[in-house]
């Protein structure tokens, strides 16, 4: 059934959770329109492709890739050259491919100390105690096989090839897939680089928005556990971190809908280079107290900064990641 | 960095007091160190956090912002929304490994010219203590592991292209 006139399309995952992949099939039935008008030529999560099969095809020859997930190892960094080379759209697809995502969040830790929490001290360990670490290469009877080796830096993936463009969201939401690919098949694209959602922030499109004060002024910060959330009232004005703010639209505002905050999953808009000191900057400047006791009291209501502001993209900030961690440990 | 290392410190100044100040220090003809730059901006309430890390971010040793003293803001209330601002910011930069003393914030009024003088020869000190920060020199040294890597595949793509020309294309149609 092969039509060598169709878009070829490949979807590729890295250092990712799969939510990502999820999504193309939250498309429902309008993915059977997707499979009708290309050719699916790579898709580990659901099909059987080989990479030699890729790597044999001319160079360019696949229209887009949709690459989900951080860059985190030697493999992913090989996939990501060799998607690059064979597409001509390389799409960041999802927070982690776009910002490094959740997996960013170990650039506040050696890899040393990630090797030996996961493979010697975590208290799921089932292995005996043993300690036995992954092997890079292994050789038996004259033959050597070798693991992809784990990098230092968690990287979005415009950190190590070049990206055409970006959707972003955790996972991105079925209406912005269906756009981004519908432009793709159209060849109605942005200018190059451009993130395929609306540029503008969350609240925009929040139904709480009208309830948003002129003037906050926060006296205590409650994490959504601690309190029953108001369901039309906005998070900012009941104490909670919300990201909106910070935050693109284009996601339907489905966690504020669902009364939950916003977790600033689809990255800053255009204007801003750095979300999460942009949203502390807005946030914590809107406590009540005026005095430094008061004020930390206040802010002790957010235990864990780095996490709730840079959650979904630590390597995309301007830091990139703990300053004082070795370059290449062991 | 074989020459003698100098301390390169940013300085955020509010146009009301502490450029003022600044401003004071030199018509009083008081020296010292010459190692801030200064932006001179409205009001230490239009310091974006954003501003502090893109200066660290690229090669700033240290970050000092100064301030209208509490109460005497020229907009009333933009230097308690920078104070608030920075006890976070305080936190965060700690979590990213980078020491308290890299980056101050000082209330300093028109007529403290020379307290300028005594917080920005104090902070050089401090700052030639610890070092150079060298974030840009870091990023390149990070992204070392990648280079190495780039080579093998530059490498390996060499071999494989004289080894096999392009295979006739295999069956990678769907369903």
């Amino acid at each position: 059934m092969s039509a060598t006139s169709k878009p070829k399309i490949a979807f590729y995952w890295c250092a990712s959770c799969g939510g990502c992949e999820e999504t193309v099939v939250d498309l429902a039935e309008d993915i059977l329109g997707v499979v009708a008008a290309v050719d699916i030529v790579l898709w580990p999560v659901a099909m059987d492709f080989k990479y030699q099969s890729i790597e044999a095809m001319p160079d360019k020859s696949i229209t887009a890739t949709l690459l989900n997930g951080a860059i985190r190892s030697t493999e992913q960094e090989e996939m990501a050259h060799l998607m690059r080379r064979k597409s001509q759209f390389l799409i960041a697809y999802g927070s982690c491919a776009v910002s490094g995502g959740i997996p960013s969040l170990a650039n506040q830790f050696p890899r040393e100390q990630i090797l030996k929490f996961n493979y010697e001290d975590a208290p799921t360990l089932g292995n005996g105690g043993s300690k036995t670490r992954p092997q890079l290469k292994f050789a038996e009877a004259g033959r050597e096989v070798s693991l992809p080796e784990l990098h230092n830096v968690v990287r979005s993936l415009d950190q190590v090839v070049e990206v055409d463009y970006y959707v972003p969201g955790c996972p991105p939401t079925p209406n912005l897939t269906k756009a981004a690919i519908t432009a793709l098949l159209e060849g109605k694209l942005p200018p190059k680089g451009s993130v395929l959602a609306p540029d503008i922030a969350l609240c925009d499109e929040c139904s709480r928005k009208k309830s948003k004060p002129t003037n906050l002024s926060i006296t205590e910060f409650k994490r959504p556990h601690q309190l029953l959330a108001d369901p039309e009232l906005c998070f900012l004005a009941q104490g909670v971190v919300c990201m909106g703010p910070a935050t693109r639209s284009g996601c339907g505002s489905q966690c504020t809908t669902g009364n939950m905050p916003c977790t600033g999953c689809f990255g800053p808009t255009s204007r801003v280079r750095d979300q999460g000191l942009k949203i502390m900057s807005s946030i914590c400047a809107n406590v009540a107290p005026k005095e430094e006791g008061d004020i930390d009291k206040v802010l002790a209501g957010i235990p864990d900064p780095i996490g709730t502001f840079y959650r979904y993209g630590l390597a995309k900030s301007l830091l990139r990641r703990k300053v004082n961690l070795p370059a290449n440990g062991k | 960095m074989s020459k003698e290392w100098k301390p390169r410190i940013v300085a955020f100044f509010c146009n009301w007091c502490t450029y003022t100040a600044a401003d004071l220090a030199g018509v009083s003809r008081l020296k010292y160190a010459a190692n801030i730059r200064v932006i001179r901006l409205m009001c230490s309430g239009r310091v974006d956090p954003q501003f502090i890390l893109d200066a660290l971010a690229r090669g700033a040793d240290g970050v000092l912002i100064g301030g209208c003293h509490p109460g005497d803001c020229h907009y009333v209330e933009g230097n308690y929304k920078m104070l608030r601002r920075f006890q976070m910011l305080k936190r965060m930069l700690k979590d990213l490994g980078i020491e308290d003393q890299r980056v101050r914030l000082e209330w300093i009024s028109a007529a403290e010219g020379e307290k300028v003088k005594r917080v920005v020869n104090e902070m050089v000190g401090q700052v030639q203590k610890l070092g150079p920060l060298g974030i840009p020199e870091k990023f390149e040294e990070w992204d070392k592991e990648m280079e190495h890597f780039a080579a093998q595949v530059a490498e390996k793509d060499a071999a494989s292209a004289c080894a096999c020309e392009p295979q006739g294309k295999p069956a990678l149609a769907t369903a």
